[in-house]
């Protein structure tokens, strides 16, 4: 039937789309989907036994074990001789879909019978995956189910077998894949993206000559099928390969994890994986490896013997496996590789020494051995083998291998190590922040590029001067606060303004690409490009000094920026803004008679030094610390996230460990002041915080200070309201007396020092490791104080029950923001805490010129009770405003100006 | 009109009508006038039984259409919320149901024609609306026994073919699956749709609205909006969206998450805000059309009109607004089914 169809212009891609009661969508970005495979009576005889019994209950548990582990789709299979499989299909299914932490997640329902498929898919409301159907009964009978499937709206695993048999060969499973994918899409019309191949798994090293070639027939098939039938999938199902092997499960894990690893290179991105039953490919020991891509990819006529005669000598358990130290007697270039992939430092410098005896030059070693292991790091973290947490580690080793050669080549003197570039780092002048700095400047060195790092607080003439006095090749800039942003603008200016032509990296927290596009890349001729993670930078910088390409890529960049400017601003201008009087007519609206406002248990300045820092571990939110790691993903699912779960584990335990040392060794100190004040607000706007002795009489009292907040000026539909956070504070007029708290926190004492100590031994892992954990713990002392306030010192909501997940969700009453978050942009207010508290002098914690705190693992704000109180963002306001904040706070107009750019709206 | 119906998507806003049960309810019907002649004898009080009025005061009916066509709606939805086998059980007026969607499709298709042969410029279109039933096929009614279904997928499939077989019959445009709270049974209505298409050989157009009942973002049945949008988008529509359960407001996030992700044309017909502590829908019909107006300035939206609580004021307000607003950019394209 010809037919028309009305779509959008912009063509969604063809991904596979599965849903739960959640959706999964599989990019070509996404990671290897794993489907939990323990609900199927086949493979668990558990799973069967309880089945069997119709102790569902139980069974319900392994199929929520199996998602709580990271499966993202359920296969669900009862297809056995002693059950029922229709009657026993229908009632789990049912079960499943009541449990909401089962039911998130895709179902494929898994059956040869088609009775028990049909079943199954009437009562699941997501979309599932049918496994399977094939050819293997005829075309009719194939086309019939697929139009079925198709209407019950799953996608569909088709499997490669026909009416002759099941395909055990390349030639085989491509004819019957593009057979079946032309009937599907011809002649039922079913979506190329719902289909999934299962081009089936075969063992290898069986002893028989017609398995060898077992894998690699599925690999190229793999590959065949994923470039010439478009949108489809391939799955299948792994452990199938390693059958030969069973009970010898180290070799199987190598086998499973070399026939994935080489799979998904050729494009098998679903399938069924046993997680406990899978070794990380680069741990696989060297020998095992080469023995196992041998048999896997058929490399040698006597692949299975070997694999055979060494799988032997592979004993006992993974888990039960001692430190290997065969690796000692490997030659010495090889050791010098390893010790920098692996990141172990124990053997290096022996190593190293054995390297300057034989070379002529010491430099040579540097050139030869380490830039040779370097390599091999660049080269595993470029193809997303190693991640990087690892990469610093072989950072720690490479600079106490070069540190120990240093003497030997001052005494040669006139040798100068050829790197592939210089690059410039700095965070900006008034920001404090380095982590994300320090982590660009380790892999690039990784990479071989010589690192000038200049610092933090670097002011623009430093930077300038230093650029031309080394001659970098490259300007990197980094920035925390909203204020580095002008700061990274005058610089761009200065730049032009000198005729520089050394490209500008931009990143950092608050920098944006938008940012980057909009304000600084037109203030420079030559390129600007923003940044934001490590891996990217070294891509980024590599093809900014390429040669040949350089010049097309710095075009490039320059007309896809120019181009996201215009879209851009070209959206910007649709907004439309109130003036400050009328937003301040349509403030949010409490109704203060009826507002029960809580009195303060204790009014006043408190503070708090040398504050145990244990008792802040449980309110640690983890999720940023891995994040500041480029390694994605939530706390604790993280660790056992299929690709970065090995490195997340180990980055935590490096991390426990520091954070034990610093606990016990009391190499960090908490401090904290806070203050609890009558207040209210006072021409909408502003708040008059009175001293604590002015209680009850408030409304004539000369305020101690007062906050100036700032007021959402776009239009908005009607109900709500432009938001200033003087609104959840109550106004002077109502007679009615409010509170409003302030405080500043730090776990930043000593970080300088011990991140300073690490540095010396030539170890950036721990020196960034160092200020990660400080800027966690002053995350977690202000949630940790928060509560406190909530709980007694204020105690609005004493009886308030949350757990630590919850208080990351912030679900509690009241909020906590600080000068410079959305709601509150203008740092200058820190000001005013700084001397309502009299922070510095109580606990130390200075302020910049840029106003970032120092030390940097600090966090300051206010408190506000009102339970309607929220976290908001101002947006942009108009010159009306910044004028009138000017005159109140007695500041210049050009100053407001200054603060507030990054809000003003055009 | 099919392809009446393909231009004036591309070309404006187009506008549903508002909530039927609000304005019968002005009628204040006894359980005599819901009976009528015809009924007066039966056995069941079939007061509230909003669709039977289609057969006993048919008046009423197309007068409520004519309202809101005058108000400036391009589509109405046939009186045939519940006009299933499985909601008509409660009356027990199973028997009833073909005669309840011909009846109805045929009151509302006569008062479209009148107003097409008026402003021939401005076609008008008549929707078969297939509600939710009252049964769910993926959720348990027993607390303590949650693998119990009160309904199966191919009861469901059976009735939504009789109702759109009825529709299709009385003359409806388009079929209209609507306030979807359990995915299972919308499933099961779009699967017996396309049954009907099949047998038939006709292209009908369909439009799914789903319901997200809460603050908590999702269905009654437990999918997010995007979930939902992947479970229902293997059969051709003319567009998804939802309506019902939240003000114009709440329905926003919901919205845009459809409108990023899905190709088709988005629907939208909210209730008239939240109901007060009378269960009264007060929001006024410039209050909904300016939360509305927030849909239209971000191009979320294809179709528009009101669920509960909403009037041929409240359309005629939105209507207006939408008439200055550029539609979610579409195209048509040729595809071979």
């Amino acid at each position: 039937m010809h037919n028309q169809q009305l779509s959008t212009v912009n063509h969604q891609p063809k991904y596979l789309k599965l849903s739960g009661l959640e959706p999964l969508v599989i990019t070509p970005e996404s990671n290897f989907i794993n489907v939990g495979e323990r609900t199927n009576v086949a493979g668990s005889r558990k799973f069967f036994r309880l089945i069997n019994e119709e102790n569902f209950e139980e069974a319900l548990d392994i199929a929520r074990h199996q998602v709580e582990g990271g499966a993202q789709i359920i296969d669900i299979n009862m297809d056995d001789g002693l059950i029922d499989g229709k009657a026993a299909m229908v009632k789990f299914l049912n079960l499943v879909v009541a449990e909401p932490d089962i039911a998130r997640v895709p179902i494929m329902i898994d059956s040869s019978k088609w009775e028990i498929i049909e079943a199954g898919l009437q009562v699941v409301q997501g979309k599932c995956v049918v496994n399977s159907i094939s050819l293997k009964e005829g075309e009719a009978a194939f086309i019939e189910q697929a139009t079925l499937v198709k209407r019950y709206g799953a996608a569909v695993i088709v499997m490669a077998f026909d009416e002759v048999g099941q395909a055990d060969n390349y030639e085989r499973r491509i004819e019957i894949a593009e057979r079946s994918y032309r009937i599907l899409v011809d002649t039922v019309q079913f979506a190329p993206e719902d289909i999934i191949f299962d081009l089936n798994i075969f063992p290898v090293a069986t002893g028989m000559d017609e398995h060898r070639n077992n894998a690699v027939d599925f690999i190229e098939a793999t590959r065949w099928v994923r470039n010439n039938l478009p949108h489809c999938s391939v799955s299948g199902g792994v452990s199938n390969v390693s059958f030969s092997f069973r009970g010898n499960d180290p070799v199987r894990e190598a086998m499973h994890s070399v026939f994935l690893y080489h799979a998904i290179q050729a494009g098998m991105n679903i399938g069924i994986v046993n997680p406990t039953l899978l070794e990380v490919y680069d741990q696989i020991p060297k020998d095992l490896l080469e023995r196992v891509e041998d048999v896997i990819l058929n490399r040698r006529e006597d692949a299975t013997e070997r694999l055979l005669d060494f799988a032997e000598t592979v004993k006992g358990s993974t888990k039960e496996r001692t430190a290997d130290m065969s690796w000692r007697t490997e030659p010495l270039q090889d050791r010098i590789t390893r010790a920098l992939v692996k990141g172990i430092d124990a053997f290096v410098i022996e190593d190293i020494e054995e390297a300057r005896q034989q070379a002529s030059k010491p430099i040579e070693v540097i050139e030869g051995h380490l830039m040779i292991g370097m390599n091999v790091v660049g080269d595993l973290f470029g193809s997303g083998k190693m991640f990087l947490p690892q990469v610093v580690k072989s950072a720690r080793v490479m600079k106490k291998a070069v540190a120990y050669l240093e003497p030997f080549i001052f005494d040669e003197k006139g040798t100068v190590s050829k790197s592939a570039g210089k690059v410039l780092m700095a965070t900006v002048k008034g920001d404090v922040h380095d982590i994300g700095k320090n982590i660009v400047s380790v892999v690039l060195a990784c990479n071989n590029y010589e690192i000038v790092d200049l610092g933090v607080m670097v002011a623009p003439e430093k930077i300038i001067s230093e650029a031309k006095s080394h001659q970098v090749d490259i300007i990197g800039l980094s920035g925390l606060i909203t204020p580095s942003l002008d700061e990274m603008v005058f610089l761009a200016k200065e730049m032009q303004r000198q005729d520089f032509e050394v490209p500008l990296l931009i990143g950092g927290a608050t920098t944006s690409k938008a940012h980057t596009a909009v304000k600084i890349d037109p203030q420079y001729k030559s390129a600007v490009v923003h940044v934001n993670d490590a891996s990217r930078a070294v891509t980024v910088v590599g093809d900014l000094l390429q040669k040949d390409r350089k010049e097309g890529y710095i075009q490039k960049i320059k007309e896809e920026y120019a181009t996201f400017r215009d879209g851009f601003l070209s959206r910007q201008q649709i907004k439309r803004y109130v003036t400050l009087e009328e937003a301040r007519t349509n403030k949010f609206p409490i109704d203060w008679h009826t507002t029960k406002i809580a009195r303060p248990n204790q009014l006043g300045i408190q503070k708090m030094e040398a504050f145990d820092l244990e008792k802040l571990i449980p309110f640690i939110d983890w999720t940023p610390f891995f994040r500041s790691w480029d390694l994605h993903g939530r706390f604790p699912a993280i660790l056992d996230d299929a690709i970065v779960g090995t490195q997340a584990t180990e980055l935590f335990a490096d991390a426990q460990a520091l954070l034990k040392t610093i606990i016990s060794e009391e190499k960090l100190t908490a401090k904290a002041v806070f203050g609890l004040f009558p207040a209210n607000s006072v021409h909408f706007d502003d708040i008059e915080v009175y001293a604590p002795d002015t209680l009850e009489t408030g409304s004539n009292a000369t305020p101690l200070v007062t906050f100036r907040t700032l007021r959402q000026q776009s239009e908005k539909a009607a109900g709500r309201p432009n938001l200033a956070l003087a609104d959840f504070i109550a106004p002077k007029e109502t007679g009615i007396q409010d509170y409003i708290g302030c405080f500043c926190v730090s776990t930043g004492f000593g970080t300088a020092e011990l991140a300073a100590a690490f540095e010396a031994a030539h170890d950036d892992y721990n020196s960034i490791m160092v200020k990660a954990l400080a800027d966690r713990l002053a995350e977690a002392f202000a949630e940790y104080l928060h509560r406190e306030i909530r709980l007694q010192h204020w105690g609005y909501a004493s009886d308030e029950q949350l757990d630590n997940d919850q208080l990351i969700k912030e679900a509690y009453t009241g909020i906590r923001p600080a000068p410079g978050y959305p709601a509150c942009p203008d740092h200058l207010e820190k000001e005013t805490i700084w001397k309502l508290l009299g922070v510095q002098k109580a606990i130390g914690v200075a302020l910049t010129e840029s106003l970032a705190m120092w030390p940097a693992a600090s966090v300051s704000g206010y408190y506000f009770a009102h339970p309607d109180a929220r976290y908001f963002g101002l947006g942009k306001i108009k010159q009306d405003q910044v004028s009138a904040y000017a005159k109140r706070k007695k500041i210049s107009l050009e100053k407001a100006i200054k603060w507030l750019q990054p809000n003003l709206a055009e | 009109m099919k392809d009446k119906l393909y231009s004036a998507l591309q070309n404006r806003i187009l506008i549903l009508d508002g909530a039927m049960g609000t304005m019968l309810q002005r009628y204040q019907f006894s359980e005599e006038d819901f009976r009528g002649a015809r009924f007066k004898n039966i056995a069941t009080s079939v007061q509230g039984n909003n669709d039977l009025l289609s057969l006993t005061q048919p008046e009423a009916i197309a007068t409520i259409h004519a309202k809101y066509f005058e108000a400036g709606a391009d589509i109405v939805e046939t009186n045939t919320f519940s006009s299933t086998s499985i909601a008509m059980a409660d009356y027990h007026m199973e028997d009833l149901v073909y005669e309840l969607n011909l009846e109805s499709a045929k009151i509302a298709t006569k008062v479209a024609a009148e107003f097409t042969a008026r402003e021939p410029n401005k076609p008008r279109f008549v929707a078969g609306a297939m509600g939710p039933t009252n049964k769910t096929a993926s959720m348990s009614p027993d607390v303590n026994d949650p693998g119990y279904r009160a309904i199966s997928f191919n009861q469901l499939r059976e009735a939504y073919k009789q109702q759109a077989e009825a529709l299709i019959d009385g003359g409806v445009d388009l079929l209209l699956v609507e306030t979807v709270f359990d995915t299972l049974n919308a499933k099961a209505a779009l699967f017996a749709i396309e049954e009907v298409k099949q047998e038939r050989h006709t292209d009908i157009p369909v439009m799914i609205s789903g319901t997200i009942t809460d603050a908590s973002g999702r269905t009654l049945s437990g999918q997010t909006a995007e979930a939902f949008l992947i479970s229902i988008s293997h059969v051709p529509l003319l567009s998804v969206g939802f309506n019902c359960a939240l003000g114009a407001t709440q329905l926003t996030p919901h919205l845009e998450v459809l409108a990023n992700r899905t190709n088709l044309a988005v629907s939208a017909y909210p209730n008239a805000g939240l109901p007060n502590a009378f269960g009264e829908y007060d929001e006024t019909p410039e209050q909904m059309a300016s939360q509305i107006e927030e849909y239209l300035d971000k191009q979320l939206v294809n179709i528009i009109g009101g669920c509960c609580g909403t009037t041929p004021e409240h359309i005629s307000a939105i209507a207006k607004i939408a008439a200055t607003y550029q539609p979610r950019p579409l195209v048509s394209e040729s595809k071979i089914l």
